[in-house]
């Protein structure tokens, strides 16, 4: 138990370490450069226009303020914490006076859910057929299938998001390919409300499913037929032990705790991948609204959604990790 | 080097088919310098012709030859790429080495350190870079910034090679011989982890030219250097899907797709022929 306990302190301490680096990254790269965002925002607003000179000099009093942009660099460092801390990144300007964390919380669960919806059924799917592929070598479907994982696996989520819209968007225009329900249906518990949200989020998870399956079966695949050649499974052979039962209970049980902890591992570039799948179909996600955000000009939305989304994933992957003792009982014991 | 990749051709069929599909997108990047038109130009052909004998991959709405444009796209895309795969090779060698053979502390402290790069999401954080710089925004900027955040999870892999090549003799040896760390590290480690940094590299080139493609296609680059992002932003810009220019769209995504599959291939095929058991298993099977 009280190995479990310095594992749980451990992985707690990094998951500080993340936030706190990642928080750094956002403050430097917004600070440390000689670009200042509020004449970018000034110029940009008054590039068609003749300003009086003393209202462009309150606008720019008004910005800092909004920004947190007053005083030293060491204040602006700690205002920058305070925000982060209390998850208040000031009132968006784009969609003023909605404040930014109130568009973060609105953008998340639809993140959230195309993420855990795609990378369950990509997991789920990967090693499954992964750890039969491994088993029964000879099998050719599997065979076949292995092949085709490993050639989408190394398309970029972009590429193949495109590719599916191009699709079934413009080739065969059966499913919706952008938003995530009908425009004008009203949400709620309703039956039409969620068969509409269904079918909106079917392209998205079908083209992150596309790619992420691959890498997952390939993982498995390897690890299985090395487990395989391992003393303890031919002897369980030789035992007459039911092969169902040695593929699931001997094999694929130990084959699983290095996928789980690769999930966590690359839970950084999943979530990337969703949120790119997001721009392109045009998904009320967080990446949608960081890409409309950085259009818009949104300096305090940028920032909210950067930090809140290293902050997010680096706690995703201490959940996971988390979990992991649960499946593994060496974890705590070392 | 020959004779391993006469070796690598006759028994590994993903090695050819990778070498055979790199080779030519190569081959489309070399043309670039025998192009008729310079790089950039715009309205020198007719607008939108689909690809016929005189224009083989059509024009576009901005008068360009798609062809020729597609070489000039694809060389950019993967001379970036390639530059941000040597930059974090060499983050990634420096921590890989130094942490695996030092150890201890300094070891605790790169793995932190490591492990926290690993679950950074890159797009937002080249966006956050992208929305601060602006028209500033070059293309030397992305790639440092892409090496910056492309390093930790092949650190991780040379570190696990050079903590047991310390324990090898030869190390000792070394040590005792009177090298110095520095010299350990480059001159008697650095060779046996080479053929993993090759292979790391084709994975890394694959995935800084996914990220160029992604941030150029929604504007988040320097749109006037011709990449194969570039060249798709554009394309959307004159709605050429819907105009029915589909060949401005459907070449440099068939393009693109080819290098990275060809770039997976070579870094598969490679990253078994490292690996003496899967090499010998193969060579057994083929025969």
């Amino acid at each position: 138990m009280a190995g479990y306990a310095i594992y749980v302190l451990r992985r707690i301490g990094q998951f500080f370490l993340v936030v706190f680096v990642g928080v750094n990254i956002a403050f430097f790269v917004t600070h440390a450069t000689p670009i200042d965002p509020i004449t970018a925002a000034i110029a940009a607003a008054t590039r068609f226009s003749q300003s009086d000179p003393q209202a462009v000099q309150m606008t720019r009093d008004a910005l800092r303020e909004l920004y947190g942009l007053q005083g030293s660099l060491w204040q602006q460092y700690v205002a920058f914490w305070t925000r982060v801390a209390v998850a208040d990144f000031g009132p968006s300007l784009s969609a003023f006076p909605t404040p930014v964390s109130t568009l973060i919380w609105r953008a998340l669960p639809w993140t959230f859910g195309l993420l855990s919806v795609a990378t369950l059924i990509a997991w789920v799917l990967g090693n499954l057929l992964g750890g039969l592929a491994g088993y029964y070598r000879r099998n050719l479907p599997l065979k076949a299938f292995g092949v085709i994982a490993s050639g989408l696996q190394p398309i970029p989520n972009y590429v193949m998001a495109f590719v599916v819209l191009v699709l079934f968007g413009y080739v065969w225009p059966i499913l919706p390919i952008t938003g995530s329900s009908q425009i004008n249906l009203p949400g709620g518990w309703t039956f039409a409300y969620f068969k509409s949200v269904f079918e909106h989020a079917l392209l998205p998870v079908l083209s992150l499913v596309l790619v992420g399956t691959g890498s997952w079966f390939i993982g498995m695949r390897a690890l299985v037929s090395n487990i395989v050649t391992e003393d303890y499974v031919t002897f369980a052979e030789l035992g007459g032990v039911d092969r169902r039962r040695i593929l699931i209970s001997y094999v694929m049980r130990n084959a699983l705790l290095p996928q789980v902890t690769g999930l966590a591992l690359s839970l950084g570039l999943i979530f990337n991948g969703a949120v790119i799948t997001e721009v392109v179909f045009g998904y009320p996600g967080l990446g949608n609204l960081l890409i409309r955000a950085v259009y818009a000009g949104d300096y305090s939305l940028v920032i909210g959604i950067a930090s809140m989304s290293i902050i997010a994933v680096a706690f995703a992957a201490l959940v996971i990790d988390l979990i992991l003792p649960l499946l593994d009982p060496r974890v705590g014991a070392a | 080097m020959f004779s391993v990749v006469k070796d690598l051709v006759r028994y590994n069929r993903e090695f050819a088919l990778g070498a055979i599909l790199i080779l030519l997108v190569v081959a489309m990047s070399l043309a670039s310098f025998f192009s008729p038109y310079p790089s950039g130009v715009q309205y020198v052909v007719p607008f939108d012709t689909p690809p016929s004998w005189s224009y083989p991959f059509g024009t576009n709405s901005r008068g360009q030859d798609v062809f020729w444009q597609l070489t000039f796209a694809i060389r950019n895309s993967l001379l970036f790429g390639l530059t941000v795969a040597v930059l974090s090779r060499l983050v990634a060698l420096f921590v890989g080495l130094t942490s695996g053979y030092v150890g201890g502390t300094v070891d605790r402290v790169l793995m932190s350190i490591n492990d926290t790069f690993v679950v950074f999401p890159p797009f937002p954080i080249l966006v956050l870079v992208y929305f601060i710089f602006k028209d500033h925004m070059s293309w030397p900027l992305l790639a440092v910034a892409m090496a910056s955040l492309g390093w930790p999870y092949d650190a991780r892999l040379i570190r696990s090679v050079a903590m047991s090549l310390r324990s090898r003799e030869f190390t000792t040896q070394s040590l005792f011989s009177g090298m110095s760390t520095r010299q350990i590290l480059v001159e008697e480690h650095l060779p046996y982890v080479l053929p993993i940094v090759f292979a790391t590299t084709m994975n890394n080139i694959n995935w800084s030219i996914g990220l160029e493609v992604t941030l150029s296609v929604i504007g988040f680059t320097n749109i006037d250097t011709p990449t194969i992002g570039t060249m798709i932003y554009w394309a959307n810009q004159h709605t050429a899907l819907v105009a029915g220019v589909w060949w401005w769209i459907a070449f440099p995504v068939g393009l693109v797709i080819m290098t990275f599959i060809g770039l997976y291939l070579l870094s598969v095929s490679m990253n078994e022929y490292i690996d003496p058991r899967s090499r010998l298993s193969r060579m057994g099977g083929a025969a």
